[in-house]
């Protein structure tokens, strides 16, 4: 059981929870996720530290409503408990000095890549951040990101803040405009896929953080698996982070949807 | 005339396959128990001993059930063995004890129903709720550390508490049980049984603490800094292994290990669980395994239409409890043997629809000592499926020995152990159970963490007590 401490609203869909959990704040590095239950029904769902604060023994996450699981979690006030929490999982991003790093995030991907951005940063890269959101309401972490960016391109794709487009656009951009040796990219998987079609036309080396379906998280189901060169891995523990370039995103996609009518009739029964 | 082998109640397959959660065997009587108890001949020389990998004194604890001291035989039982209401529901009797029996080796006759009776001295006991809670050695305040809760974990734990030290059970799941609670489902091995143990542990002063991955959460290193003296992994071999044909990756195909966590970790078998599960007409299961045999009939009770075993090698081959594949049978699960898939078809939404199979025969033994099984050119057809479940094997949890620096590891992944001591080339680290046998049974896990917590005592003894302890 791990409490709940301090709970933002970003959005009418996207909720910043701050929870305790001192071994995880500790443990933890940028790129590692945990798995949360809610309830003694609830399910296993991935999700991924945002953010630490080791004196406080805190972990920071970012949860976007989708279906049942991450609904309940948001309903979920101040004081009270998540009933299961365990971490970290996955491996951690690899950080290193390569000089000038693209980070782009869309949606609610922007919150996995704050830690990220903040490594890349603090090792001395020269950090440009993109993230985009679908309209200005949706949009999240921009003052933090800001924080720790070189610079940082806002898109929407209605334009009602920042500039009008999508994140490939912005990323374009930048990579017309100066040299970029690495990107890195969370998101939906659509835009995943996008942004490593644009990348590997410039021969940019990039890294993208995948979010299959799970269960345990710790390699026993394998119900996260993805292709990967052509190979199986299990997103749970051989990634989450994969080179982009060797993704098979129409799979991963279609893997997303594999339990899509169980998950609408749970969400049915969950709303009636 | 001679007493026959008594027939174990079973509860009807009609009525048992509509849930997941009714066990199929209802248990022996008293009465029965003790008449078949009268057919143990108390050999002089019991080779159904030998057949135990644990050597449990078979004779002793059958008497004290034929004599009616129930009791009395589930404490003959204790002395082996930590988990005998476990053993008795799921060892492979029939090439253990039940197999080296005088009945079997001498008279060519049915053995002695060792399993039923093991299980009905250990029923009897939890039902009389008068459960003994084994003597403790004084506290020596030593802490030593178990990774993984299932039996071979267990079994460590509860002999450790017995000689005094202070032990911790870290669980990377949220419940405690290993393969007990997440792969065997509950029409075999109700929870409620598991957890009547893990009470019994805690009584004894164990401490469980779940969500807690060690290498993940913290480090080995971290636990020897918060004083733990000693560790036991018991980590399991939860990595499942897939085929690699084309389309194994389409939706509706899973891991034998995905579909029954879903079901008996997260209830999803109930409306009220979040956790869903795929449910199809046609499910087809590939393996000849007990992970098999319990993901088709779990299949059939989640409402399939046809629930199919598709196996590589004939029923003879198949590694499954004897039990088990006859109690498929009964409820109407189909057997294609000697069929092994070479490829997924799916529809044009990525989900499975069909799988392409080819025949096999069975051509001259392998290093198993099974017959090897040799496709047959040109006898591929297809067969439909709207669930797939893969259950051909798994590899040892690779978590531990990828955290653990100098820990010797085979090429398999097992942990490597001196053997009969279960300790690693780290040496306050030891291991056992599927982690160390790559796949084994519940009474060999429960057998090693025995034997490691033996060989622990003496390592500890010597380097912190400065006692001496015979070996
Ligand atoms: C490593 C990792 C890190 C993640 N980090 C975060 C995070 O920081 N914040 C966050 O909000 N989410 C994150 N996710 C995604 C999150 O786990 C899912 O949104 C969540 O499991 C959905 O559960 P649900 O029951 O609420 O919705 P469901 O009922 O399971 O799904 C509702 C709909 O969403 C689709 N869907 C299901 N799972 C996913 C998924 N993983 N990604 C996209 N669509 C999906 C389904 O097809 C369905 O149509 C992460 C996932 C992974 C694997
Ligand atoms: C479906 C199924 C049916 C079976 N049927 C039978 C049967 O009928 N008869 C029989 O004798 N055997 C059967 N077996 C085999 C038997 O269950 C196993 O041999 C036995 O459970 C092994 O025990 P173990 O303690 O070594 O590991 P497990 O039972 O696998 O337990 C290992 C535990 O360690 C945890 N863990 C792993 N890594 C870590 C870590 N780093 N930190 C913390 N915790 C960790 C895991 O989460 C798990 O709970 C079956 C197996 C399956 C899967
Ligand atoms: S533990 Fe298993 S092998 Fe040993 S006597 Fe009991 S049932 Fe037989
Ligand atoms: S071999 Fe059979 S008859 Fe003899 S002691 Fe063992 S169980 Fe009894
Ligand atoms: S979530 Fe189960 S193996 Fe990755």
């Amino acid at each position: 059981m791990n409490k709940i401490v301090e709970k933002e609203n970003f959005s009418e869909k996207v909720v910043k929870i701050v929870v305790e959990a001192p071994l995880i704040a500790k443990a933890r590095k940028p790129g590692n996720f945990v798995i949360v239950r809610v309830g003694e029904k609830g399910e296993r769902i991935p999700l991924t530290i945002a953010g630490a604060d080791i004196a406080k023994g805190t972990i920071t996450i970012i949860v976007q409503k989708m279906g049942v699981s991450s609904t309940k979690l948001c309903q979920l006030e101040v004081g009270e408990y998540v009933t299961d929490l365990v971490g970290p999982l996955g491996k951690p991003t690899e950080i290193h000095n390569v000089g000038t790093v693209l980070c782009c995030g869309g949606g609610v991907g922007v919150a996995p890549l704050l830690p990220i951005v903040e490594g890349y940063k603090k090792a001395g890269n020269r950090v440009i951040t993109v993230i985009a959101a679908r309209s200005k309401e949706l949009l999240i972490l921009e003052d933090e990101m800001r924080k720790h960016s070189d610079e940082l391109i806002v898109m929407t794709d209605d334009g009602s803040y920042g500039r009008k487009g999508l994140v490939t656009e912005g990323m374009e951009e930048v990579i017309k405009r100066e040299k970029v040796d690495e990107c890195i990219t969370i998101g939906p998987a659509i835009m995943m896929k996008f942004c490593s079609l644009l990348t590997k036309k410039y021969e940019i080396p990039t890294m993208a953080s995948l979010n299959s379906i799970m269960v345990d998280g710790t390699g026993m189901c394998g119900a996260c698996r993805v292709t990967v060169d052509g190979k199986t891995k299990f997103t749970c523990v051989d990634g989450p982070e994969f080179d982009a370039h060797k993704i098979d995103f129409d799979e991963m996609m279609s893997r997303l949807g594999g339990y899509k009518e169980e998950e609408n009739d749970k969400m049915d029964h969950f709303q009636n | 005339m001679a007493v026959e082998r008594v027939e174990m109640t079973e509860m009807a397959p009609e009525e048992r396959i509509k849930s997941q959660r009714v066990e199929v065997n209802v248990g022996l009587t008293k009465e029965e128990a003790m008449r078949e108890a009268t057919r143990c001949m108390d050999c002089v020389n019991p080779t159904c001993m030998e057949g135990c990998p644990v050597s449990i004194n078979i004779p002793k604890f059958i008497k004290n059930i034929e004599r009616g001291n129930i009791l009395e035989a589930a404490s003959v039982l204790k002395e082996t063995s930590a988990l005998p209401a476990v053993c008795g529901r799921v060892c492979p009797q029939e090439v253990q004890c039940e197999q080296r029996c005088f009945y079997v080796e001498k008279l060519n006759l049915p053995s002695v129903a060792i399993g039923h009776l093991e299980r009905f001295a250990a029923d009897f006991e939890r039902e009389s709720g008068v459960i003994s809670v084994p003597e403790l050695a004084e506290s020596n305040g030593v802490k030593v550390a178990v990774i993984g809760s299932g039996p071979s974990g267990l079994s460590f734990a509860g002999d450790m508490a017995k000689l005094g030290y202070d032990v911790t059970v870290f669980e990377a799941l949220h419940e405690i049980g290993g393969v007990l609670k997440y792969g065997i489902p509950e029409f075999r091995l109700p929870n409620a049984v598991v957890d009547v143990e893990i009470e019994n542990l805690r009584r004894m002063g164990v401490k469980f603490i779940t969500n807690y991955i060690v290498g993940q959460t913290a480090s080995l290193d971290d636990l020897k800094e918060e004083g733990y003296k000693a560790f036991y992994v018991g980590s399991g071999a939860g990595l499942p292994r897939f085929m690699n044909i084309p389309g194994e990756n389409s939706n509706g195909i899973m891991s034998s290990n995905e579909y029954l966590t879903r079901v008996n970790l997260m209830g999803a078998d109930s409306e009220e669980s979040d956790t869903p599960i795929l449910r199809g007409k046609n499910v087809v299961v590939v393996g000849g395994g007990n992970t098999a045999m319990d993901s088709v009939r779990t299949a059939k009770r989640l409402g399939a239409e046809r629930a199919i075993i598709v196996y590589r090698r004939s029923e003879e081959e198949m590694p499954a409890r004897v039990e088990e594949v006859h109690h498929a049978k009964q409820e109407g699960i189909e057997f294609l043997t000697l069929t092994n898939p070479i490829e997924y078809i799916a529809d044009e939404n990525s989900r499975v629809k069909q799988i392409k199979v080819q025949k096999m025969e069975l051509g001259e033994p392998d290093a198993s000592g099974r017959r090897r099984p040799i496709p047959m050119e040109g006898s591929e057809y297809t067969i439909d499926a709207t669930v797939v479940v893969v259950a051909v094997g798994v590899s040892p949890n690779p978590l531990i020995p990828n955290s653990v620096e100098g820990l010797e590891v085979s090429k398999w992944g097992t942990i490597e152990v001196v053997k009969d001591k279960m300790q690693s080339s780290i040496p306050e680290v030891f291991a056992g159970g599927d982690i160390v046998r790559g796949g084994a049974t519940v009474i060999l896990a429960m057998g090693d963490g025995r034997k490691a917590a033996k060989n622990m005592n003496i390592y500890l003894q010597e380097k912190y007590l400065s006692n001496k302890v015979e070996h």
